[in-house]
């Protein structure tokens, strides 16, 4: 149980908000997690099914009760059961969220759209090049839309494979096919999966993980692949740029309007619309010196990523920031979104509006966004919230002044440049670390914030320890915001935090000790940047042969159970906080941290203290490079008590020393 | 001052989270996710019982006059004093089941795998540093409550003098 304010947050700006709005008697998350004591232990374990209207069933935990549920279901096909249904429910989530950005290219490709144009230009060739599509002297929009047409069918397809199935290392593919789960169209392998989950339906512990893995599957290398694909063509591809995170970047003298969600349809088109003259003037006629655009969680990610929109916060910032009494207006979309919302912007003066025809929510002003008419409807919701202006009370307004700076926008494409230089771009450097042993290997740090845990601490932790090992790190969702708010998306978090040899090849290239790659869909980018590893050479040929693991220290989301089995469910280690919701089940926990590996090469491992899993991850990391006989690590780990000094290497050396 | 396990029958929705908090009281590591993995694995002391269109929370009652104190032939069953539940020392008990036998509401049992007797200790440890019993604290609905009989006797009366108020008019109270 946490009560305390850094036992919440270890944010700052968090600790301070949170005293503002107990000081208001006003309730955030963490209220709402004390009043919740006791949480269900069945539902915890995994262990309750909901599936007919027999039920609902429930299996004693320590023995003495009914084993199985009422049609026969054992706590293994239940908790398996329930899992499936889970990680098709993430799926599910980021496919549709892939779909919109698949019908938003396809309408801007046919000139239905209104403000967008085809950005990405070079990735639309390349894509295209490689799903065969070629049209003679084709135009962007031409080749844009058979593209999306050709994305759209990825979805409904009904026979075969999906198209980026090809795009995974052989290996790979033979287990999937070993298995019985290569993704064969985003719909249909959702669909699938659920299927199975009716009662009466696949009543198999060791079937259900497979689906489990299948439903994973199709988001990974199907829905967030094409929805990251998509974005980059249609609002260009990501370079890295510099901006600033936390709720700082509110101005008491702005209009300030804050995104939240994960579509980036509207929220690029907000910022085209913030800077129409039409808003400016509204602006200085509300007595405002302009308007400040920023972002909470994925949606935020995406416009900071292209535009350098800066970051008002992750997940449980989204109620913080209406404390700060200083937003006009909160604009959503889809996922992660707090209905309890609409209770602070009654407290505020804030007015929550609603877009997406997906999410509605009680007590917020629905405004749904049109992609035919995107600009006009953008500076329509603008201007609603410039209007609101008039209505903040300056007793209320309590902004902290914490930010920090950073850079974001890495790509799996970008990587290239910035490891071989323009002029031959080439993943061997990052390569050649990891084999000379400078680098220990390349770890994804993502996913939510939970108030099971002190926000943001999970994430620090972890990724700290991490680099003082050597080991970069690549970062996207409320994870890559944590990091961003602790200014380790800087390239001075090197001198802060490295290890000698990540620092050395962070010096040598320019690059941040952690590299911000985007969105929860934008994991898709770090499967992409395995293939180009194992392109390279050197260090094996399947994913489950490279040094590299997946973290989500403070998940919370389906989504974060989807992108874990589309992870490890192509061959990489993965360490989870909470464990995920399978422990009434035995045979179901050995077999996601032990058996799966066999099945799957990778496995999970389930561990809350992030020091202790950070451990767990170097120790895989060894072992990998062992395998792969690779030279001893060059360095030792930096010394824990020059952690966070900017410590010259000479001295850092004459600390190892002793 | 001895308190009691009150519940509230029309707050009770069956949903046996008090099992699993008393399981998880009475393991190793009294923590659920350590606790579904010992072995032997640990059991509970008090079960829901379902009665006609409702269910119950069944405990031990830690009767005044306990029959199980007065029938066991080894004294494994004692209290400590007058307000202090009634409790067992493993050791002394020689499984001989009378306990279980005398018992007027069913609440001691025979647990076959850890071959000894299974009954509830009122979480005498939590109540000792302060703290409500666990299942009272693992009910999600309110509908266990920790209280001395004057504590109870005082809220009915209060919910009778609500009664009362709301009869007044004239008629004889």
């Amino acid at each position: 149980m946490v009560s305390s304010k850094k036992e919440r947050s270890v944010d700052p700006a968090a600790q301070e908000i949170l005293g503002i709005a107990a000081q208001e008697s006003q309730q955030v998350a963490y209220d709402r997690y004390e009043a919740m004591q006791p949480q269900c232990g069945y539902g915890q374990l995994g262990i309750c099914c909901h599936n007919c209207n027999m039920g609902p069933c429930r299996v004693d935990p320590f023995g003495d009760g009914p084993q199985e549920g009422i049609c026969g279901a054992s706590a293994d096909v239940i908790v398996a059961r329930n899992l499936a249904r889970r990680s098709a429910v993430g799926s599910a989530a980021h496919s549709d969220h892939g779909r919109d950005i698949v019908h938003l290219l396809l309408s801007t490709a046919r000139g239905e759209s209104q403000g967008y144009s085809i950005k990405g230009v070079v990735k639309l060739r390349k894509l295209a090049q490689e799903w065969g599509i070629e049209i003679e002297d084709a135009t962007s929009a031409q080749l844009a839309e058979k593209v999306a047409e050709a994305a759209l069918a990825e979805f409904g397809k009904q026979e075969g494979e999906l198209r980026f199935v090809e795009r995974a290392p052989q290996k790979v593919r033979e287990r999937w096919e070993q298995m019985g789960v290569t993704p064969g169209g985003v719909d249909r392998d959702i669909v699938g999966v659920l299927h199975s989950t009716n009662m009466g339906g696949s009543n198999e512990a060791l079937h259900l993980l497979r689906n489990c893995v299948r439903a994973g599957l199709a988001d990974g290398w199907g829905g967030s692949m094409i929805a990251t694909e998509l974005s980059d063509i249609l609002l260009g591809e990501p370079q890295p740029l510099v901006s600033e995170a936390n709720l700082g970047v509110l101005k008491e003298d702005h209009v300030n309007i804050l995104v939240h969600g994960h579509e980036p349809g509207l929220s690029d088109a907000l910022v085209t619309a913030s800077q129409s003259p039409k808003v400016l003037a509204a602006c200085e006629k509300a007595g405002a010196k302009g308007l400040q655009l920023a972002g909470i969680c994925c949606t935020a990610n995406e416009i900071l990523m292209r535009h350098g929109v800066p970051i008002a916060g992750n997940f449980l910032h989204q109620e913080f920031a209406l404390v700060t009494g200083a937003v006009e207006m909160m604009v959503v979309d889809i996922q992660c979104i707090f209905p309890a919302l609409k209770d602070l912007a009654r407290h505020y003066h804030t007015k929550v509006v609603s877009t997406s025809p997906k999410a509605h929510f009680e007590g917020f002003q629905h405004i749904e966004f049109d992609e035919s008419r995107a600009l006009d409807s953008a500076e329509e919701i603008l201007l609603a919230g410039v209007e609101n202006f008039a209505n903040r009370d300056p007793e209320k307004v309590h902004i902290p002044s914490d930010k920090s700076p950073l850079v974001a926008g890495f790509t799996t494409e970008s990587i290239f440049d910035h490891l071989g230089g323009r002029y031959r771009p080439s993943y061997r450097p990052l390569n050649n670390g990891i084999m000379e042993g400078r680098l220990r290997g390349v770890v994804g740090v993502v996913g939510c914030n939970t108030v099971k845990q002190c926000q943001d601490e999970g994430h620090l932790e972890m990724v700290k320890e991490l680099l003082r090992h050597d080991v970069l790190i690549v970062q996207t969702g409320c994870s890559a915001i944590a990091c961003g708010k602790a200014g380790l998306l800087m390239p001075e978090a090197a001198d802060l935090y490295a290890g000698r040899g990540l620092k050395e090849i962070c010096d040598a290239v320019g690059l941040p000790p952690c590299l911000h790659l985007g969105s929860c869909v934008d994991n898709s980018r770090i499967l992409t940047a395995c293939i180009e590893i194992c392109r390279e050479g050197g260090l094996g040929e399947d994913f489950a042969d490279l040094p590299v693991a997946g973290a989500a220290p403070e998940w919370m989301s389906d989504k974060a159970i989807a992108i874990g089995f589309y992870v490890v469910g192509s061959g990489v280690f993965t360490v989870t906080g909470d464990p995920l919701p399978v422990l009434g089940s035995p045979m179901v926990k050995e077999y996601l941290t032990d058996g799966m590996e066999k099945d799957f090469g990778a496995k999970f491992a389930f561990e809350s203290d992030p020091v202790k899993a950070a451990h767990l991850i170097i120790d895989h990391l060894d072992s990998k490079r062992e395998a792969l006989h690779l030279d001893s690590m060059m360095y030792e780990p930096r010394p824990v008590e020059t952690v966070g000094q900017p410590l010259q290497l000479e001295a850092a050396e004459a600390v190892a020393a002793g | 001052m001895k308190h009691m396990l009150v519940v509230n029958v029309r707050k009770c929705l069956g949903c046996k989270s008090c099992e699993v908090a008393c399981a998880v009281e009475h393991s190793e590591s009294r923590d659920l996710f350590t606790a579904i993995q010992e072995k032997p694995a640990p059991r509970t002391r008090v079960r829901v019982g379902q009665g006609e269109g409702f269910a119950v929370p069944l405990q031990c009652r830690h009767c005044e006059d306990a029959p199980c104190i007065k029938i066991c032939p080894t004294a494994a069953l004692y209290r400590a004093d007058a307000d202090s539940p009634v409790v067992l020392n493993q050791d002394q008990c020689i499984g001989c089941n009378w306990c279980v036998l005398a018992c007027p509401f069913g609440v001691i049992s025979f647990d076959a795998q850890g071959r000894t007797l299974l009954k509830c200790d009122q979480c005498f440890e939590r109540v000792e540093r302060g703290e409500r019993p666990a299942c009272v604290e693992g009910c999600p609905s309110g509908a266990l409550a920790f209280k001395t009989a004057d504590e109870v006797v005082a809220g009915k009366q209060a919910a009778s003098l609500v009664q009362i108020e709301a009869g007044l008019g004239g008629e004889d109270a």
